[in-house]
């Protein structure tokens, strides 16, 4: 039987905001009652447009935030982090990497910084060590050695993109959660980030959740797909089933206005073109 | 006639380790009612191109070519007044980020008329009826009561309508889009890729799409270049280059499209580059 890394139970998530003098407070139902779960060394990937409540869930099965209500288990333990503090084992297990490399790395911090400071900050290893342990991970992910005393300004869009994801990797989490990795990058170094992924993922047995709004990203990464609407999972399941039969008319629309770049489709918009 | 016509364009920055040459003698033309795609990397040169088209370079930039006019006016011989003229009336831009082009300081309404006013000399009631039936063009609701908002109390899919608004308001012949829909949502995008396709033909303009999406360009181009780090490596209709591309690069950008992936990899613009047997690009 396949292990569950992750599997959340109707997570609901509220936001109060506003609140002045002549406004009361209003509730914004960000994530509203989301079930899933993703085995070991598969992906889920998660869809929506902006505000859909994506980011909110990324968040909360990161343990970032807490969830209103429902219930989250990582690796068959239920986490509660409204109530429990959260251990350093928790911590571990689950890493995120953000979307934009040029936001979420600190730029006076040197790579090799950044690589050790999650296992100074969670582990009790010797400097020497992380030394080692961050040089071993700069090579994991395409980079090298040479790499380590630089600061974030030196590097490429795609190449910071594998710093963060190195740093994620550094604690040896089973689950990684990728809020939109490769959505601010090029083509080319997109298909690169890419396939680092997938072999990291190889490597380590790593399981993925996996954020976008790019169909075509996750027709190609993703075993499961969940398509979130205003907060809701209106459409759940592999990714066969989702992309060859999508039953909820969001997901119709959603593909509907995925730029299609193959030969029939072009040829079919210059013939409606000439005929208008 | 061509309505733009580019011949052997070259752009150098002069920076602290020496000049730094973007674009490096490119040729392009754009007709009467054609839409053109540029596509590239970050880095290709195809941003830069335009700017120095528009003349919206830094000074640090030299800007040389054996030709670059306009409908017919030269524009490396113009003044910057005589220029400025032109910029904005009849040949117009719009850029990749909606809520950072807009002024945040002021309301979408005059940030619209102030076009109208400093190229068509309209006067206040004028333009503000004008502003009003851009924004309905370009399909905001309530148009009259959305040119008092501020960028910042409107979406970024409205932003960029609101930017397209001010791009058209002088009935431009050449439009510029920068990268349009890059920060968009894809069911968003698709609405303004339709909005600038229908303009285009409604009013008969032409259009530059600058874009490094490959599904962008089949959706909307005639005619397509493909620009790798400042030089053309290609140029075809949008038919055959995505039957039969004819450079190296072309392959290679076409292959990491993740729809085309084959097998469990997906080719990289370096593996294909890099292959002896592939030879010179």
């Amino acid at each position: 039987m396949s292990i569950k890394v992750v599997e959340g139970k109707d997570i609901k998530r509220d936001y109060h905001v506003g609140g002045g003098i002549f406004r009361g407070q209003r509730t914004v139902h960000a994530v509203k009652g989301v079930s899933f779960s993703v085995d070991k060394g598969k992906t889920l990937a998660i869809v929506g447009e902006s505000g859909c409540g994506k980011s909110t869930l990324a968040r909360i099965i990161t343990l970032i935030d807490p969830a209103t209500s429902g219930e989250l288990f990582i690796d068959g333990n239920r986490v509660d982090i409204a109530r429990n503090a959260l251990t350093k084992e928790m911590r571990r297990k689950v890493q995120i990497v953000f979307q934009n490399p040029y936001g979420s790395l600190n730029p006076r911090q040197k790579i090799g910084d950044v690589l050790g400071e999650p296992l100074l900050i969670n582990t009790d290893k010797p400097a020497e060590e992380r030394r080692d342990l961050a040089m071993k991970m700069l090579k994991k992910v395409g980079l090298g050695t040479e790499h380590y005393n630089r600061y974030p300004h030196m590097f490429s869009g795609g190449q910071r993109q594998r710093i963060a994801i190195a740093r994620a990797l550094m604690l040896n989490p089973s689950l990684l959660v990728l809020d939109e990795p490769v959505s601010a990058l090029d083509l080319s170094v997109q298909a690169q980030v890419l396939n680092l992924l997938a072999d990291l993922q190889d490597e380590f047995q790593l399981t993925y959740v996996f954020i976008s709004h790019d169909l075509s990203v996750v027709r190609y990464i993703a075993d499961d797909v969940m398509v979130m609407y205003f907060g809701e999972a209106v459409e759940y399941g592999s990714r066969e089933e989702v992309f060859a039969d999508p039953k909820h008319s969001y997901t119709r629309t959603l593909f509907a206005a995925t730029p299609r770049a193959d030969v029939a489709s072009i040829k079919a918009r210059l013939a409606k073109k000439k005929a208008a | 006639m061509a309505l733009l016509n580019i011949r052997n364009l070259v752009v150098e920055f002069q920076t602290a380790s020496g000049s730094f040459r973007a674009v490096d003698g490119v040729s392009l033309h754009v007709n009467e009612r054609e839409v053109l795609a540029i596509v590239g990397e970050s880095g290709s040169g195809k941003s830069v191109s335009m700017l120095a088209v528009m003349g919206l370079l830094p000074w640090t930039a030299t800007v040389t070519a054996d030709e670059m006019s306009f409908n017919g006016r030269d524009l490396l011989k113009m003044s910057p007044a005589e220029r400025r003229k032109i910029v904005g009336k009849d040949m117009s831009m719009i850029f990749q980020e909606p809520m950072a082009s807009l002024n945040p300081c002021f309301t979408v309404g005059f940030q619209i008329e102030e076009v109208l006013r400093f190229h068509m000399g309209m006067d206040k009631a004028q333009r503000r009826e004008r502003a009003i039936e851009l924004l309905t063009q370009v399909g905001i609701a309530e148009p009259a009561e959305r040119l008092n908002s501020f960028p910042h109390q409107m979406s970024g899919g409205q932003c960029q309508r609101v930017m397209i608004a001010i791009a058209i308001a002088c009935n431009p012949k050449l439009l510029i889009a920068d990268e349009p829909t890059t920060a968009l949502d894809v069911t968003i995008q698709k609405q303004i890729l339709d909005l600038l396709v229908s303009l285009q033909v409604k009013y008969g303009m032409g259009l530059i799409m600058i874009t490094h999406n490959m599904g962008v360009v089949a959706e909307t181009a005639d005619r397509v270049i493909v620009q790798y780090k400042g030089r053309k490596m290609e140029e075809a209709d949008v038919l055959s280059l995505f039957e039969s591309p004819q450079s190296n690069y072309t392959r290679a950008l076409l292959s990491a499209l993740p729809d085309n992936a084959v097998g469990d990899r997906l080719p990289t613009v370096s593996d294909m580059l890099f292959e002896p047997a592939a030879g010179v690009v």
